[in-house]
Formats: C-alpha cells, sequence, structure tokens
C-alpha cells in the first residue's frame, strides 16, 4: 500500500519502534545473565527473533551457540544455559529433566528460562514439581507484538484459536489486553472500542483494568479506534478457497511470519528461496491485493517495461553507462529477480488452480454461499472424499457445508463423515470430535432436546450457577445463522450479474465477486454507524456480545488518528481479509491496521 | 486524585519482597512519609469511597459475585502480611507476578471464593494457578463436584491436565461429570502415541468396550479389523515373491493405511482373489461396507495404473436380461475418463468411455481435450455445425484419415448444414 495512493492519507505510526522495544529488552534479559551462555530458542520463535535481532546481537551479549529447542537430549558444553521459549509445560519439562540429568552426572551449570510474551504458573509449577525451582531462574520477555508490515501486526500465537475456543482456555486473554495497553502507552490512546465476541469482552476488560492501574499521564493525543472480533464471530471467511494473490500464495506456499518458501518449481533452479512478502517488495506490493486472474497480465506488462528499461543501455557512452550502473541498474537487477520469482509462482498457482478441479472447487463453494443447489454439492464433496484428494479441502467443504446450512441433516452428517474416516484414516474421529466442540461441523439436533435439559439442570443447581449454564447451553446452541445474516447484510451479491474484477466494487471481489467477507461487511457498517444501532438483528444472530465504548473526549485532537482503525482478529485471520480491509480503507479513506493472533490457514485436525 | 491513591494504597501493601519494588514512589503527594498509620488510614477511607470513575467503562459485569467486604484491606494495611489478603487482592497480585500466598485460603468457601475471583478476571492463567492449588489441597470427589457448576474453571482445569499428561485423572474426572463419550475419545486417543503396531492392535482391542456413540463404536471397531488385517497383510507381503510386487517393489508398509488406501493396495497387488482371504479386495469391500461408487473409484485408479484396460472394462460391464453387455457406472463417466487419462490410457480406451458421456456439453470437452477425433467430427455432424468442421480440420494434420473425413463430409451434398 503505497502512501501516495491517496492524496490525503493519514500518516502510520512507526511500528519498527516496536521491534526496538522489544529488541532493547531482549539485550537486557540476556545481560542477567552474564558471561558465555548457550542459547535455546523454540522452534516458531526463530522466525519472529529473526524479525528484531540477528546473530551479530545476540553474540554481542555473549550467546556463544545457538540450538532450537527439539525436546530431545542437548550437547552443550557451556555452562550456562539459557532458553528463550513460549510458555509450555511440554517444553519446561524438558528442561527439568536436562537440569536433573545434570544433577545425576553431577555436572554444575547455570540455568535461565526467559518465557515470552510471559511466564505462566503452570509452567512455574512444574519446575517446582520436578525439584529444580530454583537451580533455575526465570523470566519475562514481554514481545507482546510483531509488525509483520506497514499496517500488519501479529501477537504470533498459533495456539491462540486452539487453546481459546476449542480449550476454552483463556491465558491469552490478558496476553491480548497487554498487547493493546502497549500499542496505547507507544502511539496514544484509543478514542474509541468496538468488539464483538466473548473473547473480545475479555480482553477489553482485561487492557482497561491495565489502563485503570496505570500510571497516570498526561493525556496523549488519539491514535486510532479499535475494532476486536472473535474468529467465531465469522467462521465462513475462512473456509473459502483465497483467490487474491497473497492468500493463493499462503493456501499454495504457506506464508509464516511475513515470509514465504519458493520451491524449485518456482525458482526454477534446484534450490529454494526464502522470500520476504511485505510493502518493501516493490512487485509484490502491486499485486498482493489483486484477483488472480488480473496478475499475469500485470506480471508480463512488467516485465516488457523492464526490458525497455535494460534496453536503455544500448547506444549508450561511456559516462551514460556509468550513471545507468550506478543509479539504475541495481534497481533494475532487484526487480528483475523480484519479478521472476512471482511469475514462477503465478505460473505454478495458474497450473495447480485452472485446473478443472480447482474450477469445480469454486463453484461448490459459492453455490454453499448462495444456498443453491445443495443436493449437488453434497454429491461433489463426497466425490472429493472418496478419490482421496486433498484432506484439508475436503474437511474445508463440510464445514462451509455445515456452517451454511446449520448442520447437517443427521443421515448426511453420518454418511460423509463414515466416509471421510475411510478415506483419510479413522484416527480423524477425534478430528471430528474436536470440530463439533467448536460448532464448525455440527449434526442438526431436534429442536427442543437443548431447552429441556437446561430446564431439567437449571432445577438442579441454584440460581447463581443457573445464568452460567445458560451461557453454557446456549455456545453448545449456537447456531451460525448464515443464510439470514448473508441476506440481512447482503454479503451475496445477486448472481447473474457481471462482476468486473479488473475493477472491483465492493469486497466480494476478494471471492471472484461472489462474497464479501462476513467479519469485514461487520467492521464496516459499525464503523458507518459508529457503533451497533440499527444491527440489533444481526448482532441477536452473532449470539450477542457487542460493544461499542468511548474514552473521555478529546475535542482538541480532530487529526488523521481519527481514521486509523485497529482490528484485531482474536483467533487469527486471512490475507484476503486483509485485502478486503485495505479496500475498505482505500474508498473510505481510512487506514485499517490488522492485528491478529496468527494468520490462520484453518488446520484445526487432531 | 484517585489514582494517586490508589497508587499509594498499592505501594503499602508491599510487603517487604524485594521483587515486589517496583518504581513506585515512597513520598505521596502530600507529602506525608508513606507508611505512617495516619496517613495510610486516610487513604483507605479514600480509597473504599472511591467507586470507579474511569475513561472508559465496564462492559460487562454478570460475573461479578459478593465480594467480602472491605475488612480485609483495612486488617492488611495495618498487618502488612499476604496471608490476610482478600481472594480479590490476592487474584490482583497474582495477576501481576507479585507475591502472593495461598495458605490462608482454607475453607471450602474461601477456595471457591478465589476461584470465582479468578474467573471473574477472565485472567485463564489464575484461574489455572488456583485451580493447582485447589488440586493438591482438595479431594479430588469435592473439587470434581465443585467444578460441575463452574464451566469455565472446568474447562481450564480439563486443559491444564491434558497438558500435563494426568490421562488418569482425566478420566475420572469425565467419568464424574458423565461425559463418557469424550472419555472414551480421550482414552482411544492414547493409541496415537504407540508405535509398535501389535500394541498398538492390542490397545485398540482394548478400546472397544468403552462408551463411544453408537457411530464412533462402529469406527473405532473399524480401526481395530482394519489394524488386524493390515498386520496379517504385511507379514505376508513383505515376503511375497509374486511377479507383481517384482515388477512394481512396495514403496511402503501398508499399516497403519487407510481403508480406501487399504483397498487401492489390494486391487493393485491382490486382484482376483477369493473373498475367502483378508487381503482380498471382495473381503475388503464387504468387511469395511464399502459402497460401490467408491469401490470403483478405487479399483478404477489401481487397475488403470497398472494399463489392465480389461479389468477396466469388466469393471463397468453389465449384462441385461437378454445377456447384453451394457457399461453402466455409478460415477459419472467424464470422471472415469479423467482417471483414465492420468493413468495414460491410450485413445482408443479412452474414446469409448468419452462416448459413454451422458452430457452432450462434457463429451465434446472430453472429446477435444483428448484428441478423440471421431467423437469430435461426429458431434459437430450431428450439430450439422459446418464451421467448426472447418476450424477443427485445420488442425489436423493434412491427408490423415480423420482430415479425409471431415473432406468428405464437407463434400456430401446432402446434408443440410446450419451454417
Amino acid at each position: 500500500m503505497a502512501h501516495t495512493e491517496w492524496r490525503d492519507a493519514p500518516e502510520l505510526p512507526d511500528f519498527s519502534l516496536l521491534k526496538r522495544l522489544a529488541r532493547d529488552q531482549l539485550i537486557f534479559l540476556l545481560e542477567q545473565l552474564p558471561g558465555k551462555k548457550d542459547l535455546f530458542i523454540d522452534a516458531d520463535l526463530m522466525s519472529p527473533l529473526d524479525r528484531i535481532a540477528n546473530v551479530t546481537i545476540l553474540k554481542q551479549h555473549e550467546v556463544d551457540k545457538l540450538y532450537k529447542v527439539e525436546l530431545k537430549p542437548i550437547v552443550s558444553s557451556s555452562d550456562q544455559l539459557c532458553f528463550l521459549i513460549r510458555p509450555r509445560i511440554q517444553t519446561v519439562k524438558w528442561i527439568s529433566d536436562l537440569v536433573n540429568a545434570d544433577k545425576v552426572a553431577g555436572r554444575f551449570r547455570r540455568y535461565k528460562i526467559i518465557f515470552t510474551p510471559q511466564k505462566f504458573y503452570a509452567c512455574e509449577t512444574v519446575l517446582e514439581e520436578q525439584g529444580v525451582y530454583g537451580d533455575v531462574t526465570t523470566d519475562e520477555w514481554n514481545f507482546y507484538i510483531l509488525p509483520l508490515d506497514d499496517d500488519i501486526l501479529s501477537l504470533e500465537l498459533p495456539e491462540f484459536f486452539r487453546d481459546n475456543f476449542l480449550e476454552g482456555d483463556q491465558r491469552w486473554v490478558t496476553t491480548a489486553g497487554s498487547a493493546l495497553h502497549l500499542l496505547q502507552s507507544v502511539y496514544g490512546s484509543f478514542s474509541k472500542v468496538y468488539g464483538i465476541g466473548r473473547c473480545a469482552k475479555m480482553v477489553y476488560e482485561s487492557w482497561r483494568e491495565l489502563m485503570e492501574e496505570g500510571e497516570q499521564r498526561t493525556r496523549q493525543p488519539e491514535f486510532a479506534k479499535v475494532f476486536l472480533v472473535d474468529r467465531d464471530v465469522d467462521f465462513v471467511t475462512p473456509l473459502c478457497s483465497q483467490v487474491v494473490y497473497e492468500g493463493l500464495v499462503d493456501d499454495l506456499f504457506r506464508i509464516k511470519c511475513g515470509s514465504v518458501e519458493f520451491g524449485p518449481d518456482v525458482t526454477s533452479s534446484d534450490k529454494s528461496i526464502k522470500v520476504m512478502l511485505n510493502s518493501q517488495d516493490k512487485v509484490f506490493s502491486e499485486i498482493r491485493n489483486e484477483h488472480f486472474s488480473n496478475v499475469f497480465g500485470f506480471l508480463s506488462q512488467k516485465a516488457k517495461n523492464l526490458q525497455t528499461a535494460y534496453d536503455k543501455r544500448r547506444g549508450m557512452d561511456i559516462q551514460q553507462m556509468k550513471a545507468f550502473v550506478s543509479d539504475e541498474l541495481k534497481g533494475l537487477k532487484q526487480e528483475h529477480r523480484l519479478l521472476s520469482l512471482h511469475i514462477g509462482a503465478s505460473e505454478s498457482m495458474m497450473k495447480k488452480k485452472t485446473k478443472q478441479d480447482f474450477q469445480e472447487l469454486l463453484k461448490t463453494e459459492h453455490s454453499l454461499l448462495e444456498g443453491f443447489e445443495i443436493r449437488e454439492c453434497i454429491t461433489y464433496i463426497e466425490e472429493h472424499i472418496n478419490r482421496q484428494v486433498s484432506m484439508i479441502d475436503s474437511l474445508r467443504l463440510l464445514c462451509l457445508l455445515s456452517i451454511t446450512e446449520n448442520g447437517l441433516l443427521s443421515k448426511d452428517y453420518r454418511s460423509l463423515k463414515a466416509q471421510y474416516l475411510q478415506s483419510y484414516g479413522i484416527k480423524h474421529l477425534l478430528t471430528f470430535a474436536n470440530l463439533r466442540q467448536l460448532g464448525l461441523l455440527e449434526e442438526q439436533q431436534a429442536g427442543e432436546t437443548l431447552t429441556v435439559m437446561e430446564s431439567k439442570v437449571g432445577k438442579l443447581v441454584n440460581d447463581k450457577t443457573v445464568g452460567k449454564l445458560t451461557d453454557a447451553f446456549s455456545s453448545l446452541a449456537k447456531k451460525s445463522n448464515f443464510r439470514a445474516l448473508s441476506k440481512r447484510l447482503a454479503l451475496v451479491p445477486k448472481s447473474g450479474e457481471e462482476y468486473d474484477l479488473r475493477v472491483p466494487r465492493d469486497m466480494a471481489y476478494v471471492f471472484s465477486g461472489a462474497y464479501i467477507p462476513l467479519s469485514c461487511k461487520l467492521i464496516e457498517q459499525v464503523l458507518e454507524r459508529d457503533g451497533w444501532t440499527g444491527l440489533e438483528e444481526v448482532t441477536r444472530m452473532l449470539n450477542g456480545q457487542e460493544f461499542a465504548v468511548t474514552g473521555a473526549p478529546n475535542p482538541r485532537n480532530k487529526t488523521d488518528a481519527q481514521r486509523i482503525v485497529l482490528v484485531m482478529f482474536l483467533g487469527g485471520c486471512t490475507f484476503s481479509e486483509i485485502s478486503a480491509l485495505r479496500f475498505l480503507g482505500k474508498e473510505r479513506d481510512t487506514y485499517y491496521v490488522k492485528q491478529i493472533e496468527y494468520m490462520v490457514n484453518i488446520k484445526l485436525s487432531i | 486524585v484517585l489514582k494517586e491513591s490508589k497508587r499509594a494504597v498499592n505501594s503499602i501493601l508491599v510487603d517487604d519482597d524485594d521483587e515486589d519494588e517496583e518504581d513506585v514512589e515512597r513520598v505521596s503527594w502530600s507529602g506525608e512519609p508513606v507508611g505512617s498509620i495516619s496517613w495510610s488510614v486516610k487513604e483507605t477511607a479514600s480509597s473504599i469511597r472511591s467507586g470507579s470513575e474511569q475513561s472508559f467503562p465496564k462492559i460487562d459485569t454478570t460475573p461479578s459475585l459478593s465480594k467480602q467486604g472491605s475488612g480485609y484491606s483495612l486488617s492488611s494495611l495495618f498487618k502488612g502480611n499476604l496471608h490476610d489478603l482478600s481472594p480479590e487482592e490476592t487474584v490482583r497480585r497474582m495477576q501481576k507476578g507479585r507475591a502472593f500466598s495461598l495458605e490462608k485460603f482454607r475453607s471450602l468457601q474461601d477456595k471457591l471464593l478465589l476461584l470465582d475471583e479468578a474467573v471473574a478476571v477472565y485472567d485463564g492463567n489464575v484461574i489455572t494457578a488456583v485451580l493447582i492449588f485447589l488440586k493438591k489441597s482438595l479431594s479430588k470427589e469435592i473439587l470434581f463436584r465443585e467444578l460441575m457448576a463452574r464451566d469455565v474453571a472446568l474447562r481450564h482445569y480439563v486443559h491444564y491436565l491434558k497438558e500435563m499428561g494426568e490421562q488418569k485423572l482425566l478420566v475420572e474426572l469425565l467419568k464424574a461429570l458423565g461425559r463418557t463419550e469424550d472419555m472414551a475419545l480421550m482414552h482411544y486417543k492414547e493409541h496415537l502415541n504407540i508405535k509398535d503396531e501389535s500394541r498398538r492392535r492390542d490397545f485398540l482391542k482394548s478400546c472397544l468396550s468403552l462408551p463411544f456413540s453408537q457411530d464412533d463404536a462402529t469406527h473405532v471397531q473399524d480401526h481395530y479389523t482394519l489394524l488386524e488385517r493390515q498386520i496379517i497383510i504385511e507379514a505376508s507381503d513383505k515376503k511375497a515373491v509374486a511377479e507383481i510386487f517384482k515388477k512394481f517393489p512396495r514403496k511402503a508398509s501398508i499399516l497403519n493405511m487407510p481403508i480406501i488406501t487399504t483397498l487401492y493396495y489390494s486391487c493393485f497387488y491382490h486382484y482376483g482373489e477369493s473373498e475367502g482371504t483378508f487381503s482380498s479386495p471382495s473381503n475388503i469391500r464387504k468387511t469395511f461396507r464399502i459402497s460401490e461408487k467408491q469401490y470403483i473409484l478405487t479399483a478404477l485408479g489401481a487397475r488403470a495404473k497398472l494399463k489392465s484396460w480389461f479389468d477396466v472394462d469388466s469393471l463397468f460391464n453389465t449384462k441385461n436380461w437378454l445377456g447384453y453387455t451394457k457399461k453402466r457406472s455409478p460415477i459419472g463417466f467424464h470422471r472415469v475418463v479423467d482417471i483414465l487419462h492420468k493413468n495414460s490410457a491410450p485413445v482408443q480406451v479412452l474414446q469409448e468411455y468419452v462416448n459413454l458421456i451422458d452430457n452432450p456439453d462434457l463429451k465434446l470437452g472430453g472429446a477435444l481435450k483428448y484428441k478423440c477425433h471421431d467423437i469430435v467430427i461426429n458431434t459437430y455432424r450431428d450439430l450439422k455445425d459446418r464451421q467448426q468442421l472447418i476450424v477443427y480440420r485445420e488442425k489436423l494434420e493434412r491427408d490423415s484419415p480423420e482430415y479425409r473425413k471431415i473432406q468428405e463430409l464437407l463434400n456430401n451434398v446432402q446434408i443440410r448444414w446450419k451454417n
């Protein structure tokens, strides 16, 4: 997103400051263990760490050797071991075993665990139970937010979704609250907070508490509006195949922590190349939000221009050539390299995606979104399963069917589940149990069972708990109401209308004009109305839990900041949603900063 | 001023622990030495009065529970003792990572107040910490009973036990809660950690008696039967000497593969065996109740891979009452053509199946794609589409039989072309 695209675009704050803060704190923590030490790093912390520090910085602070945490016995001759890990019980158990093994061997070392973004009591209890509490010192590295791009911030917590929505463990609520608190203390206060979802509410409360306890300080300039949204408010969007360039790159090659590894079929050489994907990449930044059908033409035009630029060399005299080499050649070469990579990527995309299979997959998804020819869709899904093609695609389709239809008919559910287990392995009955718990894949219940059960249980317990139980039951009985929502919010444009993907007219372009992401539509509506007024019916269908709150007004300050909106997806978001919000931002002259738990690409296996 | 008083109160609550020392000033705004009795009493009074007048409002008050009176805070001010803190204050300190003590929460009522307070502030970390304390200080029967009415805490407890690998206790808990299906699944999940296949098989056998839902019980039974058969097949095929194993050496063992993969394997290596043998396709089909459609699809894939076009043919042949054979398929013939093409079937074979495609558009599409010239030409002829024939002719080699066929058609004056 080039700033120059809009005359009047608000300046985004410099998020690289967050990196510096995180780096400084890490250095401080490393210095708490003076002397040479070996550093063990959790595998999924390596990339985030790479974004803020490098080996030289670590070496400067007496880190000798670097290891990846693999939960296996270690070979290290160092007298000091430092562990940089996520607060996971399994990892702490492994460390305890190491310490105990050293003790048995009569070896003396110093151990330090740096938990990030915070420590959990459960982890410390493990140290205590294993008898190594005190032998191991612990610290916290409050590395809450990693800026992935000019307009994307990430908590890089892949387990957020599973812990919160599947297990019902709220351990990351305060983490998210602290992240908001951090942003506010660095960049200024929030003028307004909107949200929807149970987790969103809790995060808001947790952040508010932090704010109240915070030091009194002079009122800071306003920075942004905030929108908190639970992933389970909109499960439909992440279940759809992505068709904007960045989304497709993610679906096919998996973007991790802002970078992607292109295999030999893309690089047309024998090795893989790791590429950073962000607005620094000039080629990428122009195509990332485009529907993939436009990308190829764009790239070939670009290639032609590049050729012309190279051709300028002909007929140059020495002086001109010298200037060319020093001024332009480097840039051209860089562009050349990027261009050939993205051409390679879109070639393998076209190869995979223009196949009949993909066209049929998209057609089925669109029918499901529209609620059209459901029987045919089921037959297609069945065949997809029977042919044992992509396990994940089969599951995505099943979930999409369930959510859009408010659950599957009993006989369909049983038959599809049986066939799925036959094709992909019986152990996946655990996956089905998880998906049912999440409300992603359900069997339709006979209407009254729940209310009957509720009133029965209600009689058995006292009043105080009744409310909680009702909550629990209503979440059990949670219906997606997708059809009604889709109608109310006009998410699915009337079919038959031409949709020019070159000149998108609304956010539906991110799904080939077939569907406007529910999450993004909600955000648009709420910001337009400055609240939930008029959306009562919608929120009722989304199980309520919406809120909109204003901070103390600050009339002096009506600046650009009013136009920055920080959207926090609790449980992850997709690149399609990011593209849709960028589109919205362009239209409304607003900047959307996306803060996410993790990029999801729905993966819910056991 | 409220903020300041609050901060001051906080500062006095700090006990001698040095890890508690944060950057809190030790002198109040009024200049009185922090910690003096007169000062602290004044502060307590104002802190009690202070409702929360904040810039951002609280939005949800449902879980707030009747709190103990303010007696706690007053006495603690004087004693400065961790043991005298209220559940509320204790939870606050836990949230901030300060020193705390849970020892004084000895009555069941106090323990539960502490738990409810942790739940009320939404802090999963603290909820789990309190649960760990309750686990150590309450009998499991009592803890289970209390958790039954506390869904949020219960889910934290279940997750904690899962992460700690306390399988036995978890099973007991689920049993006590009457969540027998969950318990069965939890137990079944253990099989994933067993690498040795015989032990895994025995474990699966032990799962058969668990209280699964009716559906899942069938699936688990299938799982056991499947692995049992796979072990038998694997043992004999590992040393198999039949021609097919030499020609197409096995790339991997069949153990732990899905049912359909096993069926494919059996159609590949054991086609035509009698139903009595475990490894025969018909036995597998029957044992695992595989649908006709699924069976045909899998067998087709395997036989086409081996280029056994004869077997492919007989999969679709059905005899009618006059004894004529006719081809029928539970899957669309366009799908059949796809699969044949992927296995590089020769044009003659493809052509036969393209001809069987019902839908005329799909048929023409298939014929064009796989270069079944005769079908293309006949279709255009039947459509009386002269222009398309001319276009198609240009794609063909001059003087090839197909080229000449088009030529003849175009010269045929009896056809009434539509264009």
